[in-house]
């Protein structure tokens, strides 16, 4: 544009880019006040209650805002939910790197939880679901695989970059209510034919992430450990704890 | 169990259901109890079940007998449950399936899923209480207690005081920060609108903007955590903050790398920065955005991200026809390795290990044996 047309332009009354971006930086200061002092009375309400930190993550979504995006955040520097997600993450990541040679890199969400749990120890924020599903998906800008996949009313938390199609899903979603699947099981249930059943269940046992045990009854039982390891570790039962001393 | 009356299964004016639930069975504290699976109902102001076989058979008890639940994960065999910790009985209590218990609580088992609902639920119920101020036609407990009753309950009374008050502070407390915090999302969606003004105002050229004035920009878009909405960039790259941040990152992750044979997944990287930090930590985001102003700064580390979406740090230093002879130095020498091999002999974490041989793989050197007992790689001799 010439420039006369466009003196005429900012005559009209037309507010310019970089008038508004002088606006946005008053308004910004404001907003910074208006949370420190939200931050000075409710700060502990994010760290206590998990029903809050819902609360607000769905907020910040609605009208577009990321309070996890970078630790330089206001929302994160003076709300602390950084810090708090954040470190969640590490305790995500390393539960998951403890157990990868177990279970191949996928594990329930129920079993992270209650490890994630054990490792903050007894004097630690109590985290939700909720909080661990929110941590997960920021993770996962740091490629590695992070991803969930759905089962049965839960989640299986995937840590590695193993290729998880539809079929795999689909075979791990059978496989959740006894933690092992069959062959004939699945063709059965989704009907496929042989070939395309062996071929799943091989991609599986290679990733690491089923194990055969061709000794069971009957025929070979395709046993999937992020499903039950908890079985196999099982932790004190609330009755042997109740005997033991607080 | 002794908490629960029989019950028509009707419900009561002003009362709603808020949810239900099929196969769920009730336990009298630890013990299976006489009743066999059910559905469960959640209303307004009560709890009820009802046998899924004998629809006659139908129980109740109050939302206000309810000190408070927690949830118990399930597992293999075993199905997710609520337990419920239960005001004792009032001594006028209509009569019920158990006379007495010797438990203070009842668990809820869900053996078809629907715990996680079910718990939210009746989260909001007891937050709301709204049996409180929706009185039903007909008083589900009789308000006078006996002499008894009023005995039997006499050491218990100040503790349930103390909790009634302090639920009613709580309640009070998580409104106000309710309350407070719609106000301030309300300035926050100006912020937004704001920006996504200025945004247009760029792309439509509808003004100058100078580089200095983008970068500031970017910075307030990071402050404010809204994505840049010209470039759709991830949250404020490019910012003087990840400036810093990369030039730290330099300094600080030679040594560990170096360690670590020249390469670390980034999520190790997240990791240690983070523990070595302790507090005011980086966001995922944060990390990947400062790694990617390395080679603009001309820092002796680079970002890498392999085909199957793994990213690493990378020493420059470490060039990657090194790292290939390297690996196949290794792998002629041992005949063949497998991932987890290769892992062991250089000291590195099999994620790496397995990205290095296939990169060998991929420039020609190595070939696999692709099999269910793993994937072993070979000297390419083709």
């Amino acid at each position: 544009m010439s420039t006369v047309f466009q003196a005429k332009y900012k005559e009209r009354g037309t507010v310019l880019a970089e008038d508004q971006i002088v606006q946005m930086s008053k308004q910004l200061e404001t907003f910074k006040t208006h949370l420190e002092e939200f931050a000075s009375k409710h700060k502990q309400e994010i760290r206590k209650s998990a029903q809050f930190r819902v609360q607000f993550q769905d907020m910040c979504a609605t009208i577009g805002v990321d309070p996890l995006a970078s630790g330089k955040g206001f929302w994160s520097e003076m709300l602390g939910v950084g810090d708090f997600y954040y470190e969640l993450g590490v305790q995500i990541i390393e539960v998951c790197l403890a157990l990868k040679h177990r279970n191949g890199g996928l594990i329930t969400l129920e079993e992270l939880h209650q490890r994630v749990l054990k490792g903050r120890g007894k004097f630690a924020q109590d985290v939700s679901q909720d909080d661990l599903i929110r941590a997960i998906k920021k993770l996962k800008a740091m490629g590695n695989g992070f991803g969930m996949i759905p089962v049965g009313g839960t989640y299986l938390v995937q840590s590695v970059p193993a290729e998880l199609n539809m079929d795999h899903t689909v075979v791990l979603q059978l496989a959740e209510k006894k933690g092992f699947v069959t062959v004939s099981e699945i063709k059965t249930s989704l009907k496929w034919e042989t070939e395309r059943t062996c071929h799943v269940l091989d991609d599986l046992l290679k990733e690491g992430l089923a194990w055969l045990d061709g000794q069971a009854a009957g025929e070979p039982q395709y046993w999937l450990p992020a499903l039950f390891s908890e079985l196999c570790s099982r932790d004190v039962t609330p009755e042997e704890a109740s005997e033991m001393v607080p | 169990m002794d908490r629960f009356v029989w019950s028509s299964g009707l419900l009561e004016i002003n009362e709603t259901l808020v949810i239900q639930q099929r196969g769920v069975r009730l336990y009298d504290g630890e013990e299976k109890g006489k009743m066999d699976v059910g559905i469960l109902l959640l209303s307004t102001h009560r709890l009820l079940w009802r046998d899924h076989k004998n629809h006659d058979c139908c129980i109740a008890m109050p939302l206000s007998q309810i000190v408070l639940f927690e949830e118990q994960a399930g597992g293999i065999g075993k199905s997710a449950k609520i337990v419920v910790h239960l005001h004792p009985a009032p001594s006028n209590k209509e009569p019920g399936p158990y006379q007495t218990s010797k438990y203070s609580y009842i668990k809820l088992s869900f053996k078809e899923h629907g715990q996680i609902e079910f718990s939210r639920r009746l989260s909001e119920e007891m937050t709301q209480r709204r049996w409180e101020h929706m009185p039903v036609s007909q008083p589900i407990y009789t308000s006078t207690t006996s002499q008894a009753g009023r005995m039997r309950a006499v050491g218990i009374v100040g503790i349930e005081r103390k909790l009634e008050e302090k639920r009613k502070e709580m309640d009070k407390n998580i409104s106000e920060a309710f309350e407070d915090l719609s106000k301030l999302m309300e300035k926050a969606k100006e912020m937004v609108e704001l920006s996504r003004s200025i945004a247009s105002k760029i792309k439509d050229k509808q003004g100058d903007i100078t580089e200095d004035e983008t970068i500031r920009f970017k910075s307030y878009l990071l402050s404010m955590g809204i994505a840049n909405p010209v470039t759709r960039e991830t949250h404020g790259s490019g910012t003087h903050y990840h400036m810093q941040l990369a030039k730290q990152l330099g300094e600080i992750l030679l040594a560990p790398l170096e360690e670590q044979g020249g390469m670390m997944a980034l999520t190790e990287v997240y990791c240690l920065v983070n523990r070595a930090r302790g507090m005011e930590l980086l966001s995922p985001e944060d990390l990947v955005n400062a790694c990617k102003m390395f080679e603009a700064l001309k820092l002796p580390l680079r970002l890498r991200i392999f085909d199957s979406g793994v990213m690493v740090i990378q020493l420059q230093s470490h060039s990657e026809e090194e790292m290939i002879a390297s690996a196949l130095d290794n792998v002629s020498e041992k005949g063949s390795l497998t991932s987890e091999e290769f892992a062991k002999l250089l000291g590195l974490s099999v994620l790496l290990s397995k990205e290095r041989l296939l990169l060998a793989e991929k420039m020609g050197h190595l070939c696999r044996d692709d099999s269910v007992e793993g994937l072993r790689f070979y000297p390419n001799l083709f």
